[in-house]
């Protein structure tokens, strides 16, 4: 009988990177296919190309830095910065957009800090906030949503024509909700509610839904411990206590209600695809609650009082660059040792 | 009353931040920001020279140059002044708490070249603050300068174990760090 040796760890995590990454990419479809379902199939379209930029920026990255391609370029993160930014991105977005802002995430967010696990900031949100400023009219014009004034959403076709050749098919594009209720200040809520037909049930027709897709998403991420539920819950917690205190009831000069503001453009997509990024966020659980609880302060402070109508992005890059003092002050007491780093007198010769 | 000068508050500490939006006193910001205790040491010697040297600038021109008519010669007057006020500082400091002096001793003859305290001197005559709001923009902007070169200073001691690409290391991502974050500060555009 041959005696095997086999040294511990015994247990094995059943989680590698590149299988987190699938998971993440799952955890998309539902979100995905309520943008699909209202916007057309522009965000599949962006989605599928970014991926492909994704990966060509990754491999010449990894080219450059001569790392080893195949490993790299089969742990899916590539994919996931890609698919991530495309889905913040408005629908329909033209190709250089989206090349741009891809290939500056993969590249200078995510390579020039040394790759997967060192990038300092999410990378997607780099791409995102970089587009933002260098081309605010691309990224703030959104499509549309199906059943708004009887619209038909651009077939499969259109979508990819819209996207290679921008301004060969005619699209109709729209405020979204957040930038509705940013622009109005004469009209009580209900009013603003009725005159502009993009108000759907609780936000916005088709954004709520892939909200609640999203949050479907990060729920299930969730259950299969991608992630610890202290980030989202910090986030969304303190994002609907600052709506509530300044709820005033729908005046014209409301900021909106809570349920408004967690089912409004990237809340929970934030909540549970962006701030969960381990490299970005802060380590501890309570470093976690303060990074989620200060990141949904800010969305609420820069939605409401600032320039830019969905304020996530810059939420969460605000809070990348502090979360390394955050760690520092949220360090875990150490097994042995007493708070503040000296050894324990009990049980000590 | 108490809403200006909050406004005021916010307005130098994150909206028009001294560092990242504004780009004052890079060198510091660049230079002390290896070490995370360093860098608090010099953030608070710089918040008590920078609320000082305001007030004291803010007197001298409203004093001294404006009833002379010398109204041109404040550029090289208050670089005098916030080198007096550096020195003063030093003085005290070393007579009164060795202790603290010790602490701050390397980084308070630094502050003479910061251009951020020579900047707020300045913008404050630009800006018709009266005494009180010049002391209250130097403190916002001495805070906001604190608050981004200590949070630089965490994230420069992560960055020095991350596997930066060689011709990046150093200053070069640091710089790029820095770009970043001006980036995410223009969030805060509008605030006020």
């Amino acid at each position: 009988m041959a005696l095997m040796r086999v040294t511990s760890p015994h247990a094995h995590g059943p989680l590698s990177t590149a299988r987190v990454m699938q998971t993440v990419l799952l955890a998309c479809i539902p979100g995905v296919a309520a943008l699909t379902w209202f916007f057309g199939y522009g965000t599949l379209v962006n989605i599928a190309w970014a991926c492909l930029v994704g990966l060509a920026s990754e491999a010449i990255a990894l080219k450059l830095r001569r790392r080893p391609m195949g490993m790299y370029l089969k742990d899916y993160s590539a994919l996931v910065t890609a698919t991530l930014l495309a889905i913040a991105m408005p629908a329909y977005a033209p190709w250089w957009l989206i090349l741009v802002g891809v290939s500056f995430s993969i590249i200078i967010a995510k390579h020039l800090y040394g790759g997967l696990g060192y990038n300092p900031f999410n990378p997607a949100m780099v791409g995102y906030v970089v587009l933002l400023i260098s081309f605010p009219v691309e990224m703030t014009s959104w499509a549309a949503p199906r059943g708004v004034n009887a619209i038909e959403v651009p077939g499969l076709l259109d979508a990819v024509k819209l996207c290679f050749v921008p301004g060969s098919v005619d699209a109709v594009t729209m405020a979204t909700p957040l930038d509705l209720l940013k622009q109005n200040k004469t009209l009580a809520v209900d009013a603003l509610w009725q005159q502009n037909p993009q108000f759907g049930r609780w936000a916005g027709v088709g954004w709520e839904w892939a909200s609640l897709g999203f949050l479907a998403g990060g729920l299930w991420m969730l259950y299969r411990r991608i992630y610890t539920w202290h980030a989202p819950v910090a986030m969304l917690a303190s994002l609907t206590l600052m709506a509530a205190l300044f709820d005033d009831g729908g005046a014209a000069r409301s900021t909106g209600s809570p349920l408004f503001h967690l089912l409004s453009g990237g809340t929970m997509f934030g909540a549970f695809f962006i701030i969960t990024d381990p490299v970005s966020s802060a380590v501890s659980n309570l470093g976690r609650l303060v990074f989620g609880a200060l990141i949904g302060v800010l969305v609420f402070l820069i939605r409401s009082f600032g320039n830019y109508p969905d304020a996530v992005a810059f939420a969460v890059l605000i809070m990348n660059f502090a979360a390394p003092f955050i760690d520092y002050y949220t360090q875990p007491r150490t097994y042995g040792h007493r708070q503040g780093g000296t050894a324990s007198r009990k049980g000590a010769p | 009353m108490l809403a200006d000068y909050s406004i005021l508050l916010i307005g130098a500490i994150l909206v028009n931040n001294f560092v990242l939006v504004q780009f004052l006193g890079l060198c510091p910001f660049m230079g002390v920001s290896n070490k995370l205790e360093t860098a608090m040491g010099m953030s608070m010697a710089t918040t008590f020279v920078l609320t000082l040297a305001s007030a004291c600038s803010y007197l001298t021109f409203n004093y001294l140059l404006e009833p002379l008519g010398l109204g041109y010669l404040r550029t090289i007057s208050f670089i005098l002044v916030i080198a007096v006020v550096v020195q003063f500082t030093e003085m005290v400091v070393r007579k009164s708490s060795p202790l603290l002096h010790r602490v701050l001793g390397v980084y308070l003859p630094l502050i003479t070249t910061n251009c951020a305290v020579l900047g707020v001197a300045l913008l404050n005559i630009n800006k018709e603050h009266n005494f009180m709001q010049s002391l209250f923009y130097g403190f916002g902007a001495a805070v906001g300068f604190s608050l981004v070169l200590v949070l630089f200073a965490a994230m420069r001691e992560r960055l020095a174990v991350a596997d930066v690409p060689i011709p990046f290391q150093g200053a070069a991502i640091g710089m790029i760090t820095a770009g970043l974050m001006s980036l995410a500060f223009m969030g805060f555009a509008g605030l006020v």
